[in-house]
């Protein structure tokens, strides 16, 4: 909170596949330490936006500054760096089923260490850091032995986000964290992730459209639609915000500015 | 004059997109290529690949390899008994089974049990966000999925059809033994005598390159797949229908190189 340069500072970005415009000239400052939850609808470019700050996708045009540097300018090698000050949380886990839950718990370390951006680190080391790892997200270290394919949705989730923390990342993403787990589940993901964060001190964007999820995990929410962020608050003002598209959206009215076309 | 001219544009669009996907594939397979000199090297992924397709294809291999050894030397016979020409078989199995069956059936054995399989579990891992995942975890996604099969297959194909030219021998002189009678050191002297160094050469320069572009379909055709469990088994077809065309292209192309006079 006491940095006066955003941590990620996003400008005038933009994205559109073939004729469907995405992004649409995005802005967002992300100050240090902090955690900004970004909500909308389903297929409002939420998950491309990030997809965009990681480099996974390539913006249109815009800026997206991280420390001051423009890492759309920066070629895949000299972002190679970047990369790895930033965990992510995919909606689904994204685990890889051919490695046991410790492997993936360690995978980006031990990639790292052959990379050269990382400290070296044996396998059974790893496997020891992995047990502590899945300690701090509520796991019992012998599940590490186990396959993905073994777990339940809600411990898929945590082994994510003991794999997206293990490199003790500066930057952290979460892509719909509690989408498809059960409330008493999503809280206890969304309590996990706060206290990750806190820990770690790291600044977090999270998207979603699970309101209470975003009350709980941001200190600052905004709400992209139509390709922009039209509206930036306090998690406490998200259910009366003075928007109209905002109040629709967090109280889940059929009538209002939103259209739904519900023949897609 | 209308349909004439739709029907050129047609023709084309169409050799247009084939010409843009090879360069896709090309550019595909340069960047893949170029990680095998460049650390890190992922030893546990490329031993898993060479295991998988060198070892577990044995049996499908080796059981079609042994039966259309039987075969080529049963419908031989049919053939030359006419013209009282048995004494020819033995060559002509060594001939068809190092310079053809062997690389060919093998390749197409392998294009369709591991082809598929690549195909599919990288597919996955697209839908699924692996892919991204790696991404996110300080690791290039091509060099670490896809110079590993890259190698394993060319690696590991001319070990199969290594075993395929034996078994096919092997499945022609029992034939010939067992059933039409013939003198088994007679059938192995020719079969000896008709063995030439520059065919079963030729058959695992073939199964190498062979083996390489099935790797390559698995893992573009994968890497690329869109849209959940529909796009993986659009892939999955995908790839085992090109590695098919391909290896009978190439082969055709190597054959001319070789064996042409």
């Amino acid at each position: 909170m006491t940095d006066t340069i955003p941590k990620i500072r996003i400008r005038g970005l933009k994205k559109a596949f073939g004729p469907k415009v995405v992004l649409d000239g995005v802005d967002l400052d992300v100050m240090g330490g902090t955690s900004f939850v970004v909500i909308g609808g389903s297929g409002t470019g939420k998950s491309v936006l990030l997809r965009c700050i990681l480099g996974l996708i390539t913006p249109d045009a815009g800026s997206i500054e991280i420390d001051g540097v423009d890492v759309t300018t920066l070629s895949p090698r000299q972002r190679e760096p970047y990369m790895a000050r930033i965990g992510m949380l995919f909606q689904n886990g994204a685990l890889f089923d051919s490695l046991s839950v410790w492997e993936n718990v360690t995978f980006g370390l031990i990639a790292a260490a052959r990379a050269g951006h990382g400290p070296r680190i044996t396998r059974a080391q790893a496997r020891e850091r992995a047990g502590a790892l899945l300690e701090q997200v509520g796991m019992d270290p012998a599940v590490g032995a186990l396959s993905p394919s073994e777990l339940s949705g809600g411990m898929q989730k945590r082994v994510g986000l003991a794999r997206a923390i293990a490199a003790r990342p500066e930057i952290l993403f979460f892509d719909e964290p509690t989408t498809g787990l059960d409330p008493i589940m999503g809280a206890v993901i969304d309590g996990l992730i706060v206290d990750c964060v806190r820990r770690l001190g790291s600044t977090a964007i999270a998207i979603t459209h699970d309101m209470a999820s975003a009350q709980r995990i941001g200190d600052q929410v905004g709400m992209l639609y139509e390709g922009r962020m039209i509206w930036q608050g306090s998690p406490s003002t998200l259910f009366d915000s003075g928007n109209p598209v905002v109040d629709q959206f967090t109280h889940g009215r059929r009538e209002g500015p939103i259209k739904v076309d519900v023949r897609s | 004059m209308n349909g004439i001219l739709d029907f050129i544009a047609g023709l084309g669009r169409a050799v247009l997109d084939i010409v843009r996907m090879a360069g896709r594939v090309a550019l595909f397979a340069a960047v893949a290529l170029s990680h095998v000199v460049r650390p890190p090297f992922y030893w546990r992924t490329l031993w898993g690949t060479l295991v998988e397709i060198g070892y577990f294809s044995l049996p499908v291999v080796a059981l079609t390899a042994l039966f259309s050894g039987g075969v080529i030397a049963l419908q031989s016979y049919t053939g030359f008994a006419q013209y009282h020409a048995q004494n020819a078989i033995a060559g002509i199995v060594i001939l068809a089974v190092t310079r053809e069956l062997g690389p060919v059936l093998a390749g197409l054995m392998v294009a369709g049990r591991v082809g598929a399989a690549m195909s599919a579990e990288i597919g996955t891992m697209r839908v699924t966000d692996q892919i991204d995942a790696l991404s996110t975890l300080s690791t290039n996604p091509i060099k670490y999925l896809v110079t590993p099969r890259l190698v394993a297959g060319t690696l590991a194909l001319p070990f199969l059809v290594l075993v395929a030219d034996i078994l096919g021998v092997l499945g022609g002189f029992t034939v010939c033994v067992m059933k039409l009678d013939f003198s088994a050191s007679a059938y192995i002297t020719a079969t000896i005598a008709s063995l030439k160094v520059m065919d079963v050469t030729v058959g695992l320069v073939k199964a190498a390159i062979f083996g390489f572009l099935i790797a390559l379909m698995g893992c573009y055709h994968g890497y690329h797949s869109r849209g959940g469990a529909e796009g993986v088994g659009a892939a999955t077809t995908a790839a085992v229908v090109a590695a098919s065309i391909l290896l009978l292209t190439f082969d055709y192309l190597l054959t001319d190189v070789f064996f042409s006079q």
